[in-house]
């Protein structure tokens, strides 16, 4: 059991007030708040520590390159990785990009295929249809079964000796759904297909083992995990990154430079041009130790919990119909859902009167927004400090939205 | 709860000059069409003007969208139903979300403008 109370307390923003109301966060998909830990040790970093790293022999230089390679360490090994496996990058999308033009713009010949699928965030969607677009792949789209989850018999059915990469989400920033990565991963080496994971979604809620589900490369946000913006990770096997050529190009990531050629730096460093977010990877490193004192088989169960509540509570709502599974079996705390004749965005309005703040719109999902006939939707997801009075808060917002409405 | 004010509300539930907007040009007239989509709401508008002597003899729009946007395109079709062409092309953003009598965040912009943003398009 989380103490919800106790850990309230280590988050300063949670103490404002919104629209003269208590702050009910329920946008952690989009975005989690930051406990103390970590805005003090970005803070402190700049404080104390700030230097280039690997640039300079002085020794706030040296701290600071070992401060950051210490961050790397704590970090892989939070996902099951190891240091060397680890490249930090912006964000989720910034890794998947990564991947697409630095492994399989390398790797993938005219005519190979990748796999994904219509549930897609659209950052594990537009980087590899530009790809396929640019190096004639062919982008293969698995679809959607009945209760939101991925169609595991089509996707079965499109894995084929042609598909070279899979492309796959771990838990949907939409309807909550976690796929089944370990049994996708089994199928895809049938046919030495690679399997990219974008783990947004899982990395901050579950415990997530990226050798044990034996995985190519996993990417991840930090903001969604505790951590500061403008900082998240990709994970790749190293039999991968010696296929891999750079994604930028620049300072950091060379051996040798002459005029007119240059030489890359050996293991993650040739991914990481330019100076990078050390304030971030510090930040990062203290909510990955927030999150592992917890326990991340607590955050799941807790959220779990939070799911099952407001899954009942939501059955209040008279022409409320949740997108997604119904059950707290394989999914997360994400809950979308729509409202009989009331538009996503008017519901989000009114419940941010009410200080409570949820998301509203296509949840960069459009394609399965489409496949499902949905315009927008409205969705609550649950981090660490949610606890049931934040759904009673959500459950009352709702009820004055249909006063509103109706 | 300022922004779902009555009126707004009103206009939402019993939205004015909306239905199809397959109008037919008799003697003397033109119709004009355009449609218009706010993706990141999902919201569709479509506007059909039927001008006559220079002015907006007839309006129509239909579509699917928020209180605020389709709110705001009712009241900007009873706005500019008779007016002159050019009257109609002159009003700006501000005009219209003034229109509304609400505090629009930076968010619901492009939802009250939405209207706006067909019927210039529409216009020719
Ligand atoms: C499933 C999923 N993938 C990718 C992303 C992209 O994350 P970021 O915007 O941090 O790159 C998100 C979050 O927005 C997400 O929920």
């Amino acid at each position: 059991m989380l103490d919800v109370n106790k850990i309230k307390k280590d988050f300063p923003i949670l103490s404002r007030k919104v629209n003269g109301k208590r702050l009910v966060y329920l946008d952690n998909a989009a975005t989690s708040q930051k406990p103390k830990a970590v805005i003090e040790a970005e803070v402190e970093f700049y404080r104390r520590h700030n230097a280039n790293v690997h640039r300079g022999l002085h020794s706030l230089s040296e701290a600071a390159t070992v401060i950051y390679e210490e961050a790397r360490k704590t970090v892989a090994g939070f996902i099951g990785g190891e240091a060397d496996e680890l490249v930090f990058v912006r964000n989720a999308t910034e890794g998947l990009n990564l991947v697409a033009w630095a492994w399989a713009a390398a790797s993938l010949k005219r005519g190979d295929e990748i796999l994904t699928s219509v549930i897609e965030h659209h950052s594990n969607l537009i980087p590899w249809q530009r790809l396929s677009r640019a190096k004639g792949l062919k982008l293969v789209v698995a679809g959607v079964a009945e209760n939101g989850v991925l169609d595991m018999a089509d996707f079965a059915n499109k894995l084929t000796r042609k598909t070279k990469l899979v492309a796959i989400g771990h838990m949907s920033n939409t309807t909550g759904a976690i796929n089944p990565v370990a049994k996708i991963v089994k199928m895809a080496k049938r046919v030495r297909a690679r399997v990219a994971v974008d783990a947004a979604q899982s990395v901050p809620h579950l415990k997530v083992n990226f050798k044990d589900l034996g995985v190519d490369f996993l990417a991840f946000s930090g903001h969604k995990m505790l951590g500061p913006m403008g900082i998240g990770g990709v994970l790749i096997k190293k039999e991968r990154q010696e296929e891999m050529e750079p994604f930028l190009t620049g300072g950091g990531m060379i051996s040798e430079v002459w005029p007119q050629r240059a030489t890359w730096a050996a293991g993650v460093e040739k991914f990481e041009a330019g100076t990078p977010n050390v304030a971030g990877a510090v930040g990062l490193a203290a909510a990955v130790e927030y999150l592992t004192k917890l326990g991340m088989a607590r955050v799941y169960e807790h959220e779990k919990k939070m799911v099952a509540y407001a899954l009942k509570r939501l059955g209040e709502i008279e022409g409320l119909r949740v997108i997604g599974p119904k059950t707290t079996e394989s999914r997360g705390g994400v809950i979308s859902f729509v409202m009989e004749g009331v538009h996503a965005h008017d519901i989000a309005q009114v419940l941010s009167s009410e200080g409570v703040a949820v998301r509203s719109g296509h949840h960069c999902t459009m394609p399965l927004h489409k496949r499902l006939k949905l315009a927008a939707t409205t969705r609550a997801s649950f981090y660490i400090y949610n606890d049931k009075k934040d759904v009673d808060a959500l459950i009352d917002g709702l009820k004055k939205v249909k006063n509103v409405f109706t | 709860m300022d922004i779902y004010r009555e009126e707004i509300l009103d206009h939402y539930k019993n939205p004015r000059n909306f239905g199809p907007t397959s109008l037919k040009a008799s003697r003397g007239e033109r119709v004009f069409k355009a449609r218009e989509t706010n993706a990141s709401c999902g919201d569709v508008m479509e506007m059909a003007v039927v001008l006559k002597g220079g002015r907006l003899s007839a309006i129509k729009f239909e579509g699917e969208g928020c209180a605020v946007s389709m709110a705001a395109a009712s009241m900007l079709t009873e706005k500019v139903k008779g007016k002159k062409v050019a009257e109609a092309e002159k009003m700006t953003d501000d005009e219209m979300i003034g229109l509304l009598k609400i505090e629009v965040g930076p968010t619901r912009r492009k939802c009250a403008t939405l209207g706006l943003v067909c019927l210039r398009k529409a216009l020719p």
